[in-house]
């Protein structure tokens, strides 16, 4: 099989001009899995691996698309609870199951390779391995669709959860700190969005003003989104919306990061199917146009992100876009940047000046309405924060928003364009969806 | 609880080597007159390795940012929550930083900004890790 480090796909470069695919590619399917809080270790319908299968169905099912039509599969490993679980999370319980559920595959990890043994997809052409994470899988589904490597093509996002794995045991039980960690974890960072962003924030407040806890209508508005969405976690589960109390007297993680900052880890998966525009007019869903996507690696200066650095990051990231898409800030109708821990989102936002946001002002725009039916109907997809740790709310979203399908989530504003992304300052990628394929 | 031990490698033997004598040593780049921290293989500049030297450095600094630890997931730390953990800047080059505890500050009394030096501290036997300490 292909192996991703051989395929050139990456659009991770400045000055690379306009998409050249933009608008021939389309997806025109998305499935969700049930969202779980964790595995049970019991229930074989409810394994990562089923659970991946389930969302490529409905996938599948959306779309009009049968199992013989697939001709790419696009599956990072596995995210249990996120990479920094490290080697605490890939373990399932002991002794294994009956087959396919016979060692880690299926249980911890899932990929390409075994879900086409399992659903018996016959015509895969194109199947990837050594794949990152989402933000990036679907950038590479748009590049191999637009490239003609494979036609019709689903891209998986398996994000698992198991009893006792978030960050506990493996390498964080140790005594020794070996590998990057010598630089970080004598001190007690253990890794993690969290400590990436942590002090870039604190940095924040006091470079423009405000205080941490200016972030709650912003939580509080992913819950309420989240409760909007029927799929996630928190709509499933009845998770009442938090108020403002409920937040600034929540516990402290890494004070000032607060417990209602982080997102909850979770056993999902969710597939999207992407295709050329040509061949989406056939089928049952009502297409979303790829405009473009981006990538990107940046490297810290040295052992701590810095605010400064991460609003470089950002507004690369931004400017990479932009131009890839032919697109400038006040012609995006929907942002859904990722809020895994939310003292990053503000970054992207001002990054990408999403209705005229600027370095400095997010706060106060958090502080007006961002509602789904008003004026800034910001992250309407509830996030992490609302949805659980599932990555790709931002993702289905978007495409619900631009098919006019979002439900109670329905902006009443303009929807013709949309930017995702689940992505650290540094490392992931962001795709701009459209309505309409120009 | 102690903290974790690091574990030296063939890039960071010439560190930890000096942080047992009590010497902040970093990696300087000839070609840029860069200082760099964590040592890597190659100048994260100008990428590349053949000017990068050892130059020890005075271990004055500031407290750029500073968070504390009240849930974390190191077992070796559970006993030590809530604790500082500070983001230092070197003065002679700020865009070097180190993690940091601050040694003889409370949790939540960290002064922001204020000046730091550089301390020891003993990890395991003959094992040092190098800190930073308000002045």
């Amino acid at each position: 099989m292909t192996n991703a480090n051989d395929y050139k796909w990456r659009r991770d470069k400045d000055g690379m001009g306009v998409w050249e695919h933009r608008g021939k590619v389309a997806i025109v399917g998305q499935g969700h899995s049930p969202v779980d809080r964790r595995w049970d270790g019991v229930s074989m319908d409810k394994t990562l691996g089923a659970y991946s299968m389930l969302a490529c169905q409905k996938a599948m099912d959306e779309a009009g698309v049968t199992a013989d039509q697939i001709d790419g599969v696009i599956c990072c490993d596995s995210h249990i609870a996120g990479p920094s679980g490290g080697s605490a999370s890939k373990w399932a319980p002991r002794p294994y199951f009956a087959p396919p559920y016979d060692s880690e595959w299926g249980l911890t990890l899932v990929n390409a390779q075994w879900l086409i043994k399992n659903m018996g997809l016959k015509n895969v052409k194109f199947a990837p391995t050594g794949l990152p994470t989402i933000s990036e899988m679907v950038g590479m589904a748009a590049q191999a669709v637009g490239d003609g490597l494979c036609t019709t093509c689903l891209m998986i996002y398996p994000c698992g959860n198991l009893e006792g794995r978030y960050r506990r045991g493996g390498e964080n039980a140790d005594d020794y700190a070996k590998g990057a960690r010598q630089w970080t974890v004598p001190w007690g960072n253990h890794g993690g969005n969290d400590f990436i962003n942590i002090f870039p924030h604190e940095q924040y407040c006091r470079k423009y003003g405000g205080q941490h806890d200016d972030l709650a209508p912003f939580v509080i508005n992913q819950h309420k989104n989240g409760m909007l969405t029927p799929w996630g976690f928190n709509a499933t589960h009845g998770i009442d919306p938090i108020t403002v109390d409920d937040y600034v007297n929540s516990r402290f993680i890494l004070r000032p990061l607060r417990i209602w900052d982080c997102d909850r880890p979770v056993q999902t998966s969710t597939a999207l199917l992407f295709t050329t525009a040509d061949r989406a007019k056939d089928m049952k869903q009502k297409p979303v146009y790829v405009l473009n996507h981006n990538q990107y690696n940046f490297k810290k200066r040295s052992t701590q992100e810095s605010l400064d650095e991460i609003e470089l990051w950002t507004d690369t990231a931004a400017k990479r876009m932009y131009e890839g898409a032919g697109l400038q800030p006040k012609d995006v109708d929907i942002f859904n940047p990722y809020d895994g821990y939310s003292i990053m989102t503000q970054f992207y936002l001002e990054a990408f000046q999403w209705h005229g946001v600027k370095r400095g002002d997010a706060l106060k725009f958090y502080a007006g309405d961002i509602s789904v039916k008003g004026p800034h109907p910001f992250s309407s997809s509830g996030g992490n924060l609302g949805t659980g740790r599932t990555r790709s709310a931002m993702y289905t979203d978007s495409i619900e928003q631009l098919r006019g399908t979002a439900g109670a989530r329905q902006v009443t504003v303009r929807a013709e364009t949309a930017l995702a992304a689940f992505t650290t300052p540094s490392n992931g990628g962001w795709i701009m969806l459209g309505k309409h394929p120009s | 609880m102690p903290k974790l031990i690091p574990v030296a490698d063939e890039s960071s033997k010439p560190f930890w080597d000096a942080v047992n004598a009590k010497r902040l040593l970093l990696q300087h780049c000839g070609a840029c007159n860069k200082l760099q921290y964590p040592p890597q293989a190659t100048c994260q500049k100008c990428n590349k390795g053949d000017q990068l030297t050892w130059k020890e450095v005075q271990g004055k600094g500031h407290i750029a940012a500073a968070i504390t630890i009240e849930d974390g997931r190191l077992n070796r730390r559970m006993a030590d929550m809530p604790y500082n953990l500070a983001m230092v800047t070197l003065d002679e080059d700020p865009s070097v930083n180190f993690y940091a505890n601050l040694p003889g500050t409370p949790p939540y009394k960290v002064p922001v900004g204020a000046a730091v030096e550089v301390t020891f501290e003993e990890v395991a036997p003959g094992q040092l890790i190098h800190e930073w300490r308000v002045v």
